[in-house]
Protein backbone atom coordinates (compact mmCIF):
# COMPACT_ATOMS: atom_id res chain seq x y z
CA UNK A 1 0.00 0.00 0.00
CA UNK A 2 2.79 2.21 0.99
CA UNK A 3 5.13 0.98 -2.14
CA UNK A 4 3.90 4.50 -4.26
CA UNK A 5 5.91 6.13 -1.09
CA UNK A 6 8.59 3.90 -1.30
CA UNK A 7 8.46 5.03 -5.22
CA UNK A 8 7.93 9.18 -4.76
CA UNK A 9 10.98 8.81 -2.27
CA UNK A 10 13.26 7.16 -4.96
CA UNK A 11 12.35 9.62 -7.68
CA UNK A 12 12.76 12.58 -5.35
CA UNK A 13 15.82 11.69 -3.63
CA UNK A 14 17.63 8.55 -5.78
CA UNK A 15 21.05 9.83 -4.72
CA UNK A 16 20.37 9.76 -0.83
CA UNK A 17 19.03 6.62 -0.36
CA UNK A 18 21.17 3.40 -0.12
CA UNK A 19 18.47 0.95 -0.75
CA UNK A 20 14.72 0.52 -0.02
CA UNK A 21 13.02 -3.01 1.22
CA UNK A 22 9.75 -4.65 2.30
CA UNK A 23 9.88 -6.18 5.66
CA UNK A 24 7.16 -7.98 6.65
CA UNK A 25 4.43 -5.52 4.62
CA UNK A 26 6.49 -2.84 5.76
CA UNK A 27 8.50 -0.61 3.69
CA UNK A 28 11.55 0.78 4.48
CA UNK A 29 14.30 2.54 3.34
CA UNK A 30 17.69 2.98 4.34
CA UNK A 31 18.87 6.74 4.17
CA UNK A 32 22.97 8.35 3.61
CA UNK A 33 23.66 9.85 6.93
CA UNK A 34 24.11 13.67 5.69
CA UNK A 35 20.87 13.76 3.53
CA UNK A 36 18.25 12.60 6.51
CA UNK A 37 17.47 16.35 7.47
CA UNK A 38 16.67 16.46 3.31
CA UNK A 39 14.70 13.39 3.26
CA UNK A 40 12.69 14.08 6.55
CA UNK A 41 11.47 17.49 6.08
CA UNK A 42 10.51 16.41 2.47
CA UNK A 43 8.53 13.81 4.18
CA UNK A 44 6.77 16.09 6.66
CA UNK A 45 6.39 18.94 4.17
CA UNK A 46 5.37 17.41 0.66
CA UNK A 47 1.89 17.23 0.49
CA UNK A 48 1.40 14.00 -1.30
CA UNK A 49 3.31 12.40 1.46
CA UNK A 50 2.03 14.55 4.47
CA UNK A 51 4.07 12.38 7.22
CA UNK A 52 3.00 14.42 10.13
CA UNK A 53 2.73 11.43 12.97
CA UNK A 54 6.80 10.18 14.35
CA UNK A 55 5.58 6.83 15.47
CA UNK A 56 9.20 5.69 17.27
CA UNK A 57 12.91 6.30 17.03
CA UNK A 58 15.09 2.97 18.23
CA UNK A 59 18.37 1.95 17.06
CA UNK A 60 19.44 -2.05 16.45
CA UNK A 61 23.22 -3.05 18.06
CA UNK A 62 24.41 -5.47 15.47
CA UNK A 63 27.19 -6.56 16.89
CA UNK A 64 26.81 -10.41 17.51
CA UNK A 65 24.13 -10.52 14.94
CA UNK A 66 24.10 -14.12 13.25
CA UNK A 67 21.24 -14.46 10.57
CA UNK A 68 19.84 -17.50 9.57
CA UNK A 69 20.24 -18.08 5.55
CA UNK A 70 22.82 -15.12 5.25
CA UNK A 71 26.28 -16.14 4.32
CA UNK A 72 28.59 -14.97 6.73
CA UNK A 73 30.06 -12.84 3.99
CA UNK A 74 27.29 -10.25 4.11
CA UNK A 75 26.01 -10.42 7.67
CA UNK A 76 27.36 -7.40 9.69
CA UNK A 77 31.02 -7.63 10.21
CA UNK A 78 33.61 -5.08 12.15
CA UNK A 79 34.07 -3.56 8.90
CA UNK A 80 30.22 -2.13 8.09
CA UNK A 81 28.48 -0.09 10.23
CA UNK A 82 27.38 -1.84 14.17
CA UNK A 83 24.48 0.57 14.90
CA UNK A 84 20.95 1.04 12.89
CA UNK A 85 19.01 3.78 13.79
CA UNK A 86 15.15 3.42 12.76
CA UNK A 87 12.75 6.01 12.95
CA UNK A 88 8.78 4.91 11.93
CA UNK A 89 6.47 7.84 10.61
CA UNK A 90 2.90 7.45 10.09
CA UNK A 91 0.21 9.95 7.90
CA UNK A 92 -2.51 10.16 9.87
CA UNK A 93 -4.15 12.03 6.28
CA UNK A 94 -2.86 9.29 3.80
CA UNK A 95 -3.03 6.52 6.17
CA UNK A 96 0.21 5.10 5.06
CA UNK A 97 3.92 4.40 6.64
CA UNK A 98 7.03 4.49 6.39
CA UNK A 99 10.49 3.25 8.15
CA UNK A 100 14.01 4.93 7.49
CA UNK A 101 17.04 3.38 8.92
CA UNK A 102 20.59 4.52 8.82
CA UNK A 103 23.26 2.37 9.26
CA UNK A 104 26.14 3.96 11.68
CA UNK A 105 29.80 2.78 12.09
CA UNK A 106 30.68 2.17 16.12
CA UNK A 107 33.42 4.64 16.12
CA UNK A 108 31.00 7.55 14.97
CA UNK A 109 27.77 6.59 16.05
CA UNK A 110 26.40 10.29 15.68
CA UNK A 111 23.61 11.60 13.46
CA UNK A 112 21.04 15.20 12.77
CA UNK A 113 18.53 15.27 15.22
CA UNK A 114 14.92 14.73 13.72
CA UNK A 115 13.42 16.73 16.88
CA UNK A 116 12.99 19.77 14.86
CA UNK A 117 11.19 18.54 11.97
CA UNK A 118 9.23 15.90 14.73
CA UNK A 119 9.15 17.25 18.08
CA UNK A 120 7.53 13.93 19.28
CA UNK A 121 11.35 12.57 18.84
CA UNK A 122 12.68 14.40 21.58
CA UNK A 123 12.61 12.13 24.23
CA UNK A 124 12.68 8.84 22.08
CA UNK A 125 16.12 10.02 20.52
CA UNK A 126 16.95 10.76 24.52
CA UNK A 127 16.27 7.37 24.90
CA UNK A 128 18.14 6.06 22.48
CA UNK A 129 20.96 8.36 23.57
CA UNK A 130 20.75 6.78 27.19
CA UNK A 131 20.57 3.08 25.93
CA UNK A 132 22.62 2.79 22.80
CA UNK A 133 24.78 6.33 23.05
CA UNK A 134 24.05 7.33 19.42
CA UNK A 135 24.76 11.23 19.42
CA UNK A 136 21.34 13.29 17.77
CA UNK A 137 23.24 16.33 16.59
CA UNK A 138 20.94 19.17 16.92
CA UNK A 139 18.26 17.69 19.61
CA UNK A 140 17.65 20.50 21.76
CA UNK A 141 18.37 18.32 25.06
CA UNK A 142 20.55 15.30 24.49
CA UNK A 143 20.70 14.11 28.50
CA UNK A 144 20.50 10.61 29.75
CA UNK A 145 16.32 10.31 30.72
CA UNK A 146 16.61 7.38 32.14
CA UNK A 147 19.32 6.26 33.83
CA UNK A 148 20.82 8.60 36.55
CA UNK A 149 24.01 11.30 35.18
CA UNK A 150 26.60 8.82 37.13
CA UNK A 151 25.57 5.83 35.12
CA UNK A 152 28.87 5.40 32.90
CA UNK A 153 28.22 3.19 29.32
CA UNK A 154 25.21 2.18 27.68
CA UNK A 155 23.21 -0.33 28.66
CA UNK A 156 21.43 -2.13 25.79
CA UNK A 157 24.70 -1.91 23.68
CA UNK A 158 25.65 -5.86 23.42
CA UNK A 159 29.02 -5.14 24.88
CA UNK A 160 27.47 -3.74 28.15
CA UNK A 161 28.10 -6.92 30.89
CA UNK A 162 24.89 -8.23 31.96
CA UNK A 163 25.56 -8.66 35.13
CA UNK A 164 27.39 -5.27 35.58
CA UNK A 165 26.22 -2.88 38.43
CA UNK A 166 26.46 0.40 39.01
CA UNK A 167 25.24 1.54 42.87
CA UNK A 168 24.33 4.90 43.26
CA UNK A 169 24.91 3.67 47.33
CA UNK A 170 25.43 0.75 49.23
CA UNK A 171 24.86 0.02 53.36
CA UNK A 172 28.00 0.94 54.94
CA UNK A 173 27.84 -2.34 57.33
CA UNK A 174 28.05 -4.51 54.86
CA UNK A 175 31.39 -2.69 52.55
CA UNK B 1 35.01 1.13 65.98
CA UNK B 2 32.57 0.90 69.73
CA UNK B 3 30.83 -1.78 68.28
CA UNK B 4 33.69 -4.26 68.11
CA UNK B 5 35.01 -3.35 71.14
CA UNK B 6 31.48 -4.05 72.51
CA UNK B 7 31.18 -7.45 70.69
CA UNK B 8 34.45 -8.72 71.80
CA UNK B 9 33.53 -7.99 75.27
CA UNK B 10 30.25 -10.26 74.91
CA UNK B 11 31.92 -12.99 73.35
CA UNK B 12 30.10 -14.76 70.51
CA UNK B 13 27.31 -13.76 68.51
CA UNK B 14 24.68 -16.74 70.33
CA UNK B 15 25.33 -15.66 73.67
CA UNK B 16 24.27 -11.78 72.77
CA UNK B 17 21.25 -12.73 71.46
CA UNK B 18 20.58 -15.19 74.74
CA UNK B 19 21.17 -12.41 76.60
CA UNK B 20 19.17 -9.71 74.68
CA UNK B 21 16.32 -11.92 74.60
CA UNK B 22 16.70 -12.59 78.91
CA UNK B 23 16.55 -8.60 78.87
CA UNK B 24 13.31 -8.48 76.87
CA UNK B 25 11.43 -10.27 79.58
CA UNK B 26 8.84 -9.39 81.49
CA UNK B 27 8.32 -6.30 83.52
CA UNK B 28 11.63 -5.17 80.89
CA UNK B 29 9.82 -6.85 77.85
CA UNK B 30 6.43 -4.39 78.37
CA UNK B 31 8.03 -1.43 75.49
CA UNK B 32 8.06 -4.39 72.85
CA UNK B 33 5.16 -6.27 74.09
CA UNK B 34 3.50 -2.44 72.88
CA UNK B 35 5.71 -2.17 69.97
CA UNK B 36 4.95 -5.30 68.51
CA UNK B 37 0.91 -4.55 68.19
CA UNK B 38 1.31 -0.91 67.21
CA UNK B 39 3.37 -1.11 64.10
CA UNK B 40 2.92 1.57 62.12
CA UNK B 41 3.94 1.30 58.54
CA UNK B 42 5.07 2.74 55.46
CA UNK B 43 4.34 1.32 52.28
CA UNK B 44 7.38 1.61 49.91
CA UNK B 45 4.99 0.25 46.53
CA UNK B 46 7.18 0.08 43.70
CA UNK B 47 5.52 -2.30 41.69
CA UNK B 48 2.87 -4.95 41.26
CA UNK B 49 3.53 -6.73 44.65
CA UNK B 50 1.39 -3.56 46.00
CA UNK B 51 -1.85 -5.24 44.71
CA UNK B 52 -0.82 -8.17 46.63
CA UNK B 53 -0.48 -5.20 49.85
CA UNK B 54 -3.87 -3.92 49.00
CA UNK B 55 -5.13 -7.13 49.54
CA UNK B 56 -3.70 -7.69 53.01
CA UNK B 57 -4.56 -4.57 54.31
CA UNK B 58 -8.33 -5.22 52.70
CA UNK B 59 -11.07 -6.66 55.44
CA UNK B 60 -10.67 -10.15 54.01
CA UNK B 61 -7.49 -10.64 54.92
CA UNK B 62 -7.53 -7.33 57.33
CA UNK B 63 -3.77 -6.50 58.78
CA UNK B 64 -5.95 -4.62 61.28
CA UNK B 65 -5.81 -8.41 63.19
CA UNK B 66 -2.09 -7.77 64.49
CA UNK B 67 -1.83 -3.88 64.69
CA UNK B 68 -0.20 -2.99 62.01
CA UNK B 69 -3.42 -1.56 60.06
CA UNK B 70 -2.49 1.72 59.62
CA UNK B 71 -0.27 3.26 56.77
CA UNK B 72 1.41 6.67 57.15
CA UNK B 73 3.07 8.10 54.31
CA UNK B 74 5.43 10.04 56.20
CA UNK B 75 8.42 7.55 57.24
CA UNK B 76 8.81 10.29 60.35
CA UNK B 77 5.66 8.88 61.73
CA UNK B 78 6.22 4.84 60.94
CA UNK B 79 8.25 1.96 62.51
CA UNK B 80 8.01 -0.36 60.02
CA UNK B 81 9.05 0.04 56.67
CA UNK B 82 7.34 -2.40 53.87
CA UNK B 83 9.64 -2.41 50.72
CA UNK B 84 7.02 -3.39 48.33
CA UNK B 85 8.31 -4.63 45.09
CA UNK B 86 11.43 -3.74 42.07
CA UNK B 87 14.33 -1.34 43.40
CA UNK B 88 16.50 -0.04 40.97
CA UNK B 89 19.54 1.43 41.61
CA UNK B 90 18.28 5.18 40.66
CA UNK B 91 16.07 4.21 43.70
CA UNK B 92 18.68 3.60 46.20
CA UNK B 93 19.71 7.08 47.63
CA UNK B 94 15.51 7.34 47.87
CA UNK B 95 14.77 4.36 49.73
CA UNK B 96 17.91 4.89 52.08
CA UNK B 97 16.85 8.29 52.94
CA UNK B 98 13.21 7.46 54.02
CA UNK B 99 14.38 4.46 56.18
CA UNK B 100 17.03 7.10 57.60
CA UNK B 101 13.75 9.06 58.58
CA UNK B 102 12.01 6.74 60.14
CA UNK B 103 11.64 6.96 63.68
CA UNK B 104 13.61 4.23 66.47
CA UNK B 105 13.44 1.38 66.60
CA UNK B 106 12.58 0.72 62.94
CA UNK B 107 12.04 -2.54 61.07
CA UNK B 108 11.86 -3.38 57.76
CA UNK B 109 10.29 -6.20 55.86
CA UNK B 110 11.26 -6.97 52.27
CA UNK B 111 7.84 -7.72 50.50
CA UNK B 112 8.37 -10.26 47.44
CA UNK B 113 11.04 -11.80 45.57
CA UNK B 114 12.07 -8.32 44.07
CA UNK B 115 12.92 -6.46 47.36
CA UNK B 116 14.53 -9.81 48.72
CA UNK B 117 17.00 -10.81 45.80
CA UNK B 118 15.89 -8.62 42.87
CA UNK B 119 14.14 -11.36 41.62
CA UNK B 120 14.17 -12.38 37.93
CA UNK B 121 15.43 -9.17 37.28
CA UNK B 122 18.84 -9.20 36.80
CA UNK B 123 20.08 -6.51 34.50
CA UNK B 124 21.58 -2.72 34.56
CA UNK B 125 19.37 -1.41 36.65
CA UNK B 126 17.28 -3.34 38.99
CA UNK B 127 18.92 -3.77 42.47
CA UNK B 128 20.03 -7.35 43.67
CA UNK B 129 17.09 -6.89 47.16
CA UNK B 130 16.80 -3.88 48.41
CA UNK B 131 19.16 -5.23 51.70
CA UNK B 132 21.99 -3.66 49.57
CA UNK B 133 20.91 0.00 50.89
CA UNK B 134 18.95 -1.00 54.42
CA UNK B 135 19.11 -3.76 56.21
CA UNK B 136 16.08 -6.12 56.63
CA UNK B 137 14.52 -7.86 59.56
CA UNK B 138 12.08 -10.03 57.66
CA UNK B 139 11.93 -11.47 53.39
CA UNK B 140 8.57 -12.77 51.96
CA UNK B 141 8.81 -15.09 49.06
CA UNK B 142 6.44 -15.09 46.31
CA UNK B 143 5.92 -13.37 42.89
CA UNK B 144 3.82 -12.16 44.19
CA UNK B 145 3.70 -13.31 48.19
CA UNK B 146 -0.05 -14.92 49.07
CA UNK B 147 -1.48 -12.57 51.68
CA UNK B 148 -1.37 -15.43 54.36
CA UNK B 149 3.00 -15.30 53.67
CA UNK B 150 2.68 -11.62 55.13
CA UNK B 151 0.77 -12.00 57.98
CA UNK B 152 3.23 -15.18 58.55
CA UNK B 153 5.61 -12.93 58.17
CA UNK B 154 4.20 -9.63 60.47
CA UNK B 155 4.26 -12.43 62.94
CA UNK B 156 7.22 -13.08 63.08
CA UNK B 157 8.45 -9.76 63.09
CA UNK B 158 5.98 -9.60 66.09
CA UNK B 159 8.23 -12.18 67.71
CA UNK B 160 11.74 -10.62 66.82
CA UNK B 161 10.73 -7.18 68.50
CA UNK B 162 9.35 -8.85 71.20
CA UNK B 163 12.70 -10.60 71.85
CA UNK B 164 14.35 -7.51 71.30
CA UNK B 165 16.68 -8.67 68.39
CA UNK B 166 15.29 -6.67 65.55
CA UNK B 167 18.18 -5.07 63.46
CA UNK B 168 17.46 -1.10 64.63
CA UNK B 169 16.75 -2.80 68.64
CA UNK B 170 20.41 -4.50 68.60
CA UNK B 171 21.96 -1.41 66.99
CA UNK B 172 20.50 1.06 69.37
CA UNK B 173 22.15 -1.36 72.32
CA UNK B 174 25.45 -1.53 70.77
CA UNK B 175 25.46 2.14 70.61
CA UNK B 176 24.37 2.53 74.64
CA UNK B 177 26.40 0.11 75.76
CA UNK B 178 29.63 1.69 73.36
CA UNK B 179 28.53 5.54 75.48
CA UNK B 180 28.46 3.10 78.90
CA UNK B 181 31.45 1.84 77.81
CA UNK B 182 33.23 5.56 76.52
CA UNK B 183 31.33 7.55 80.15
CA UNK B 184 33.41 4.93 82.04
Amino acid sequence: MSKKVLDALVAKFGDAIEKVEQVHGDEVAWIKRDKLTAVATALRDDAALAFDAPVFVTCIDRLDWKPVGVPPSEAWTEDKPRFEVCYQLRSTKHKHRIRLKIALPENDARLASLTPIWVGFDWQERETFDMYGIRFEGHPDLRRIYMYEEFVGYPLRKDYPKDKRQPLVRRPDLV
Amino acid sequence: MGVEVTTSRLGDAAAWAKRVKEESRGLKGIPNWGRKFSLFSYPFVTACCGMEFMSVAAPKYDIARFGAEFPRFSPRQSDLLMVVGTIVEKQGPALRRVWEQMAEPKFVIAFGVCASTGGFYQNYSAMPGCDQVIPVDVYIPGCPPRPEQVLDALILLQERIQDGIGHSQLRLKREQLAHAEADE
